[in-house]
């Protein structure tokens, strides 16, 4: 197997090379942002007219995890749409398509800054869920234990390829953003390396899950130095 | 025939100038509709086409905008601003003159736009701009003619398609426009014509004396060119020499990552302290400006550069020019020794120095080309679609369009004359919705057709962003480079990619200063000075130019000879040599070379088909050679041809160097290419679909924006024959993929194959082992380099 094995808190989890979390336990599988309907939206905007594949790409590779994992639970980790409106003008193909992944599965909408609203699609619609000894949240709290979150898109790099990558420590698991369409932000960003502890490991996603230790700025060196 | 009108005979006779013939031809032709007027640099060229501007606003009774005049460098507008302004005071004429570009204030801009002065120097990113704007036609009302300078280099570019359609715009507003083009030497004077007039109407070409044959040579060294490498580090003395026996020099690199490196060793030699400055694109634009202006007022010896300096500005007195490097391409060489000596009718002195032993016969070739007179160049393909798209978008800006009328104004335009109504609806429809298979966008068309059949602009804020993204230069993304500290001067910039290969501590050259890298901060790269003598990574990467196929040619015709008497001793006896070993290539076969060496089986296969289409020769041959089962192991490709070295040894080139065989191979590889999706971008960003990087968006260090591989990628998966994937592959098979060099070679060789099985490496491909560049080939190896880096690392830091 491909993925990436390790315990939070004591719960058996698997960053898959996919940028998804399994949890074998509870037959749980969750990703982050998805930000289905990005390209409608930047259009609505009078922006430019993105490919409009997205939402069936990120639909699919979905699915293909779903299947290989046999999940009868799923969280998405907030922003799972673009913005409320790209929530309710989904295509009705790929809404029917979020229908049927639906059925008889438990389903859990968390809410993010993009997606704050109830969405008109089946599954519950929560703030946070709470998991065994996991907390499931859009935006990681400082300080917080035992967290899973999305919200960052952190990415990582190795040998000049830099891919979405789980970050991962003792107290919390920030997910890699499961959409198509989305961006990254470099851990070595300072918001990163303040959430994260010093131990923290990097997971790329890719072929197969890879950890590395998660890349740090280079400190700066003092004044009386340089 | 009319003599020159007062006053300009008075200011003539006072300056004890007479006209030349051409600028004599100029005002008789003075309302031709289309009018090219070919002259060596300091031929009173920009005069010539200025004249009967002056000549018909010396009355005092025009209003509104004249002229309007437009080159390709910001600083060329400048320049001309002041010397025109001089005459024009001189003889006291009530003629106003302002330039326009990127660097004009925004009240400076409103003000033009409102008034808009006589005489409008610009570039053609801002005509475009111009063009863009609803009161369009008020502001380019009275516009009688308008001069494109240095039409030579806009017409090898995007940035000439885009000009040309904005004629065609400008022409709609103002029928009885006239067009003049002043152009250096070019091989066809009649392409760049009838690229400018308009569409089908004449273009007559006036040619100026273009004055004594250059003298050109090869700088002779005590010291042998090395077998490969392009520092030409062994030249330094030798050039010292020349620097101090002439007053200004200018020494012409071809990539900028050449010029720095040759930059600080000519420093290091430099025992007498001569000012010796540097000049490229990469460096800070106030750096640029000092060694500008310090070299106007006389104070430098010599400037190392690179194409920054090709155009325009009169720089002084250049009484020499060295090109270090082969000069790849003989148009351009001759061009750049236009540059030597701007009093007119005196040669300008020029010397070649070969960076290394291959370079000298490619020297001596472009030397007996330029005496002869055969320039190259390749006729460029039809107008691209992706500056057609913008197009479209930038006229919608200033109002709503009649599709029928467009397409005939698009057809005007020299580089569009040929355009299908198809293709012109194509890009239509890519502008309105998207242009996709599965039309999703048709509620949120950007330009919606109404009922009276027009096109318009769907939500009008987005005339906003397309304005933003008007242009065709494409810049890569780069970082801007800073000493460290508060108010650190900024030094440059480097390619995102390379700032991406630094670690804390690596020293690398830049503006000729040895820096080290400190830390990356928002998005500029820290720096700070270091002692070091020698950079620990050379320097940052830049464009490669490959060898014309004329110039390959010549070589070709050169290895045909007996005996090489005007070639140095050491590269004649290098010849020789190949010639008893193996074979020299010549132009209507292909010679493939096999031999082991270390332990590798080698193949050489000389193409002489120029570096970026000997590069794809190699990825094809490896891919099919990996089919093979012969694992290949990797490659290096130059000018003249590839190396491929792997485990097996080749048992029969001959079904490996079919067309059908490259031509199947092609379109496998190149869906997945890094080129392609690098040329996607390129065009993606000029159609707008992917809007500029604004340089806000990117300092949060949050990437607002995805990577365009991904847009890339989804096409390619669920719209394989989209529009912009169409123009993408058009656009690769000419330029970073050049198969059409791959073509035009299995067409001259017409399957006639030497294979000759050497005992040993062969003196041609000798040099090849040391060629800097070397291409691995991808596969399950890399990805097990990459894993073990990874659990190195984990257990470095203690972590498994």
């Amino acid at each position: 197997m491909n993925a990436y094995r390790f315990t939070l808190h004591g719960a058996e989890l698997h960053a898959l090379p996919s940028g998804a979390l399994w949890w074998p336990a509870e037959r749980m599988l969750c990703v982050s942002d998805l930000h289905l309907g990005k390209s409608l939206r930047y259009a609505r905007h009078g922006g430019a007219h993105l490919p409009p594949y997205e939402t069936r790409d990120t639909l699919a590779r979905l699915e293909a995890d779903m299947d290989g994992t046999g999940a009868r639970q799923v969280i998405c980790l907030g922003d799972s749409f673009d913005d409320t409106m790209a929530a309710h003008g989904l295509d009705p193909e790929e809404r029917q398509w979020i229908l049927r992944l639906q059925a008889g599965r438990a389903w859990t909408w968390i809410e993010g800054n993009h997606d704050p609203g109830p969405i008109d699609l089946g599954g519950a619609h929560q703030g946070e869920v709470q998991l065994g000894p996991l907390t499931f949240r859009h935006i990681a709290a400082p300080g917080a234990e035992a967290e899973v979150s999305g919200h960052y898109h952190p990415k990582a790099g190795l040998r000049g390829v830099s891919r979405p990558a789980f970050l991962l420590d003792r107290s919390r698991l920030i997910m890699p953003a499961y959409g198509t369409y989305t961006g990254g932000l470099r851990a070595r960003d300072k918001v990163l390396a303040e959430l994260m502890g010093p131990e923290a490991l990097a997971i790329l996603t890719g072929h197969r899950a890879l950890p590395i230790p998660m890349p740090r700025a280079a400190p700066p060196r003092s004044r009386a130095q340089a | 025939m009319p003599t020159l009108p007062e006053p300009f005979a008075a200011w003539f006779a006072g300056r004890g100038w007479t006209i030349h013939p051409h600028q004599q031809e100029m005002l008789e032709r003075a309302d031709d509709g289309a009018l090219l007027l070919i002259a060596p640099t300091g031929g009173g060229k920009t005069l010539a086409g200025f004249l009967p501007t002056l000549a018909e606003l010396a009355e005092g009774d025009h209003e509104g905008l004249h002229t309007l005049y437009v080159s390709p460098l910001k600083a060329l507008a400048t320049d001309i601003r002041r010397n025109l302004t001089t005459p024009v005071e001189e003889m006291g004429l009530p003629i106003r003159i302002e330039d326009r570009t990127g660097d004009t204030s925004y009240t400076q801009k409103r003000r033009q736009r409102a008034d808009p002065p006589h005489i409008l120097l610009t570039t053609p990113e801002s005509l475009a701009l111009l063009t863009s704007y609803e009161d369009a036609p008020r502001i380019f009302r009275g516009l009688r003619r308008v001069i494109v300078d240095e039409i030579h280099a806009l017409a090898e570019s995007k940035r000439g398609d885009q000009l040309m359609l904005a004629l065609a715009r400008l022409q709609t507003l103002c029928p009885d426009l006239r067009r003049v083009g002043l152009s250096a030497t070019v091989e066809d004077p009649q392409a760049v014509a009838s690229l400018l007039a308009r569409h089908p109407d004449p273009c007559h070409v006036v040619h100026a004396d273009p004055g004594p044959d250059p003298d050109i040579a090869m700088l002779r060294t005590e010291e042998k060119p090395p077998w490969s490498g392009g520092g030409a580090a062994y030249s330094i003395p030798a050039v010292l020499e020349q620097v101090k026996r002439h007053k200004t020099t200018l020494i012409f690199h071809n990539t900028r990552a050449q010029a720095e490196i040759f930059f600080h060793n000519l420093w290091l030699a430099n025992e007498d302290d001569l000012p010796i400055g540097i000049h490229h694109g990469s460096l800070d634009r106030g750096q640029r400006a000092r060694v500008e202006e310090a070299m106007v007022r006389g104070d430098l010896r010599a400037i190392v550069c690179t194409g920054s300096l090709d155009l325009g500005i009169d720089w002084g007195d250049v009484d020499l020019v060295i090109q270090v490097g082969a000069p790849k391409n003989v148009k351009r060489l001759v061009q750049r020794i236009g540059r030597a000596n701007h009093r007119y009718n005196a040669p300008s002195k020029a010397l070649l120095v070969p960076a290394n032993r291959f370079e000298v016969i490619e020297c001596v070739a472009a030397l007996e080309a330029a005496r002869d007179h055969d320039l190259d160049g390749d006729p460029r393909g039809p107008g691209p679609l992706d500056v057609l798209c913008q197009q479209i978008l930038i006229t919608a800006c200033s109002g709503p369009i009649d599709a029928v009328a467009l397409y005939h104004e698009v057809k005007t335009a020299g580089p569009y004359a040929g355009l299908p109504r198809a293709a012109f609806d194509d890009c239509l429809d890519f502008c309105a919705t998207g242009g996709y298979a599965l039309r999703a966008y048709d509620k949120w068309q950007r330009l919606k057709q109404r009922a009276d059949g027009l096109w318009e602009l769907r939500d009008p804020r987005s005339a906003q962003r397309i304005r933003q993204n008007i242009g065709t230069i494409q810049d890569t993304d780069t970082l801007k480079v800073k000493y460290r500290g508060r108010g650190g001067a900024p030094l440059g910039e480097i390619e995102e990619g390379f700032a991406a290969s630094l670690e804390p501590g690596d020293t690398f050259l830049i503006g000729g200063q040895i820096v080290r890298y400190d830390a990356m901060r928002e998005m500029t790269v820290m720096v700070s000075r270091d002692a070091a003598r020698k950079p620990k990574i050379a320097t940052f990467m830049g464009t490669k130019f490959a060898t014309s196929t004329q110039l390959s040619q010549r070589i070709l015709r050169m290895f045909r000879a007996e005996d090489w008497p005007e070639l140095p001793a050491h590269t004649r006896d290098w010849l020789h040599l190949q010639r008893e070993i193996s074979a020299l290539p010549r132009a209507d076969r292909l010679l493939v070379e096999s031999f082991a060496h270390d332990g590798r089986q080698h193949v050489c296969a000389y193409g002489f088909a120029g570096r970026n289409a000997q590069q794809t020769l190699g990825l094809l041959l490896t891919k099919r050679m990996e089919e093979m089962g012969l694992h290949p192991l990797g490659f290096v490709a130059t000018d003249y041809a590839t190396l491929i070295w792997g485990l097996e040894a080749l048992p029969d080139p001959e079904p490996l160097f079919s067309l059908d065989t490259l031509e199947a191979g092609l379109d496998r590889w190149l869906a997945g290419n890094a080129l392609m999706k690098r040329t996607f971008r390129a065009s993606a960003t000029i159609a707008g679909l992917i809007e500029r990087n604004i340089q806000g968006a990117r300092k949060t260090g949050r990437q607002a924006t995805f990577s365009s591989d991904i847009l890339y990628d989804t096409l390619q998966k669920y719209d394989p024959d989209h529009l912009l994937m169409r123009i993408t592959r058009a656009e690769a098979m000419r330029g970073l993929v050049d198969f059409d060099r791959i073509r035009e070679m299995c067409a001259r060789v017409q399957g006639r194959i030497d294979h000759v099985s050497a005992p040993h490496v062969t003196p041609l491909a000798a040099p090849l082992f040391l060629e800097m560049g070397r291409v691995p080939i991808e596969g399950a190896g890399r990805q097990r380099l990459v894993e073990e880096e990874a659990q190195a690392l984990m257990q470095a830091a203690g972590l498994q």
